[in-house]
């Protein structure tokens, strides 16, 4: 990390930083983010987040960008789990337990299909 | 939880019976079941809905229709038009009288997820708190930049005047009006303090702030400092608060590294660096005065105010103390303009408000809605109803210092200016949501236990108020309280309210106001007739022991 000294460099950093994202992502074929705020842990978020990453490791899955978020606002559905391959929609689980994030890994990052059941409903 | 699609609710206060609201009622679930929908459309009574011009009236969320006054024929034509179709039902609408603006806010809200149209709450959930590069991705620190390199300060607290922000600490009194106090005398060092210690009961808006978005209220500190002329800044945060904390040491080292804090930030002379203390769990560090003792390393009690910490602060300074959701709105102020923010909320309360909703609802949650939404709104859409379609009794708003809101006000704005109208107040930013199986001694019970705990004893009204109060309050729960008792409480409660120190032993009346204004005959019925209407009370006819 350079310090940023003006305004310039602050618009280069972001500029940089949206260039690396962007290889990244054509890099990586999914994205999943865990709702890591106090309410996420205390339902369980790092017990999901722990699941996800060793189906990670146990598959040799390289191409998937794991990381954590704050609290989105829907405690109530805690955990939460997003998850995007390549371009599609963002989908979003809610109350994934340990069990649920092996389903979810094991159906929808592998083989690419949605667990319904699991979606927090649209309007929810 | 079923996925209810609508909520259909109708009047049923006694003008609106008299008028037929009960065959409307009958009627609506006649024809829902006929149309298939029973599944998806909620039809429920709610009492009085605060306004008497078109009884009975029909009011559909999440759309926020309302219709009046309906009568048992218009009900196949309304089901049939707005729950089949999706129309309005021509000719049934009631008039918009006040609502027009907010409403159509609401509705483009359909089917979105809650983080769209946010201020406060615009990266908490989307980044990653631990990244600063997510934060600037998401336009982090160009308000800073902005502010360094494009206006004076005297522009910035302009800007911040003119948006019409007020705090969201409690008292709402406007940011711009205090950070120009601060910045309109010699006295030097000045510090700027964010007040980080939300210990109301129910709330925890400021922490999932903080966890969800750390270099915001970094970024807005700083900002703060460069408009009142201060070179130091403290976070006082809960101790309890440990996540945040960690979150908001990592984002200051961050920051540091790259030159957000630091001497000369984006090239100026300005600089900027930044504390954390943690608290050590007394609710009266969040009053500024006791706050600030505490970071002197003091016993945390409050000051005498006048004179105020905008020339008396910490050590003495001048000092602006302003809360964590206060702060966090100032960097998009800054961005977007004063203009850009006051086409948010209400004319005198601009912008949004941000909840932890919790009790007897469907969905609890952190939330930020505009300010002026009605808490009737807020129940339906955000809260997806009430638990198992029973009816809203009251809401406590606030914790416990904030006001006990009959169901009766569901329809009055929650924005500074109608509540206090309404002589109730916004409080910190818990809505407490409870049904028809409350009580209210109990209610008043659980806040004064509260207050006794915390109150540092400083003053006698007070520490003795407090406990005196829930004493009373005990008696009145185990259906041992007399009416000498009644007359007691009624004059402990204007003594809190008159001869407290602070806002603590101040704000400790308000539950037993509040009860004695809007429930007083349920309070009776536990003297007079040894009955807890709503059965949650022990009235077990002992005095318990006073805890
Ligand atoms: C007993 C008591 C507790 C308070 N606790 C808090 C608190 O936890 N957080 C907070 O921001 N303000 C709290 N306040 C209000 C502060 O004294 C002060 O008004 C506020 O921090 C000012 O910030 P604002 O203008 O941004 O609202 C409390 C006040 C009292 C009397």
């Amino acid at each position: 990390m350079s310090a940023v000294k003006s305004l310039e460099d602050l618009r280069r950093v972001k500029e940089e930083e949206l260039e690396r994202r962007k290889a990244r992502a054509a890099s990586s074929r999914a994205q999943i983010t865990v709702g890591m705020g106090t309410c996420g842990i205390a339902a369980g978020a790092r017990e999901t987040m722990q699941t996800i990453l060793e189906a990670i490791e146990d598959e040799n899955l390289g191409d998937i960008i794991v990381s954590q978020t704050g609290c989105v606002g829907l405690c109530e559905w805690d955990p939460i789990v997003e998850v995007a391959i390549g371009q599609e929609p963002k989908v979003t689980y809610g109350k994934v337990s340990p069990e649920k994030a092996k389903a979810i890994m094991r159906e929808h990052i592998m083989e690419s299909k949605i667990i319904r059941k699991y979606v927090i409903p649209a309007y929810a | 939880m079923k996925p209810i699609r609508s909520l259909v609710l109708v009047s049923s206060d006694p003008e609106s019976i008299g008028r037929g609201a009960q065959e409307v009622h009958r009627r609506l679930q006649r024809a829902i079941e006929a149309a298939d929908l029973e599944n998806e459309v909620v039809v429920s009574m709610v009492g009085d809905v605060g306004r008497h011009d078109a009884l009975p009236m029909v009011i559909i969320y999440p759309e926020a229709t309302i219709y009046g006054p309906v009568t048992p024929e218009n009900v196949p034509f309304l089901v049939e038009e707005h729950l089949v179709e999706r129309r309005i039902a021509a000719g049934l609408e009631a008039s918009t009288r006040e609502l027009s603006g907010r409403i159509a806010w609401l509705s483009a809200r359909r089917g979105t997820l809650p983080a769209e149209q946010r201020i406060v709450l615009a990266r908490a959930g989307l980044i990653d708190p631990e990244n600063v590069e997510d934060y600037i991705v998401h336009d982090g620190y160009e308000a800073l930049a902005k502010a360094l390199t494009e206006m004076t300060p005297a522009e910035v607290i302009n800007e911040i005047g003119k948006s019409g922000l007020k705090g969201r600490g409690g008292a709402g009194f406007p940011t711009g009006m205090k950070w120009r106090f601060v910045s309109q005398t010699d006295d030097y060092p000045k510090y700027i303090i964010c007040n980080a210690d939300e210990s109301e009961p129910g709330t925890f808006k400021d922490r999932l702030i903080l966890e969800g978005d750390p270099h915001s209220v970094i970024e807005a500190m700083a900002i703060a400092g460069y408009a009142v002329g201060a070179n130091e800044g403290y976070i006082y945060i809960r101790g309890e608060y440990v996540l945040a904390q960690e979150r908001l040491a990592t984002a200051i080292s961050q920051a540091r590294q790259m030159g957000f804090l630091g001497e000369t930030i984006f090239g100026s002379d300005f600089s900027f660096d930044i504390h954390i203390h943690a608290g050590a769990g007394a609710y009266i560090c969040g009053e500024e005065t006791a706050l600030i003792e505490s970071i002197e390393g003091k016993r945390g009690e409050p000051r005498s105010r006048p004179p105020y910490p905008t020339t008396h602060g910490l050590w003495g300074k001048p000092s602006v103390v302003n809360n964590v959701e206060t702060i966090v709105n100032v960097p998009p102020i800054i961005q977007h303009g004063a203009a850009w923010y006051r086409r948010f909320g209400t004319s005198n309360s601009p912008g949004t408000k941000v909840y932890t909703i919790l009790g007897n609802v469907n969905v609890t949650g952190l939330i930020e809605v505009p300010m002026g939404i009605t808490l009737r709104e807020v129940i339906a859409i955000y809260g997806k109803g009430m638990q198992d379609g029973a009816s809203l009794k009251l809401a406590q708003t606030g914790g416990s210092s904030g006001s006990i809101v009959p169901a009766s006000l569901q329809d009055t704005p929650l924005d500074f200016d109608s509540y206090a109208r309404a002589g109730v107040s916004l409080g910190s930013g818990a809505l407490l949501i409870c049904n028809e199986d409350t009580c209210v001694v109990d209610l008043a019970k659980v806040s004064l236990n509260f207050f006794k705990r915390e109150s540092c004893g400083k003053c006698t009204p007070c520490r003795v108020g407090t406990q005196r109060a829930y004493q009373i309050l005990t008696a009145i729960s185990e259906g041992v309280g007399t009416q000498q008792d009644l007359d007691d409480l009624q004059m402990l409660s204007e003594n809190l309210t008159e001869f407290s120190h602070c806002g603590l032993g101040q704000t400790a009346s308000v539950p037993i106001r509040d009860v004695f204004r809007h429930f007083r005959a349920e309070v009776d019925a536990h003297v007079q007739l040894k009955v807890c209407p709503a059965g949650a009370c022990p009235m077990s006819g002992q005095l318990a022991k006073a805890a």
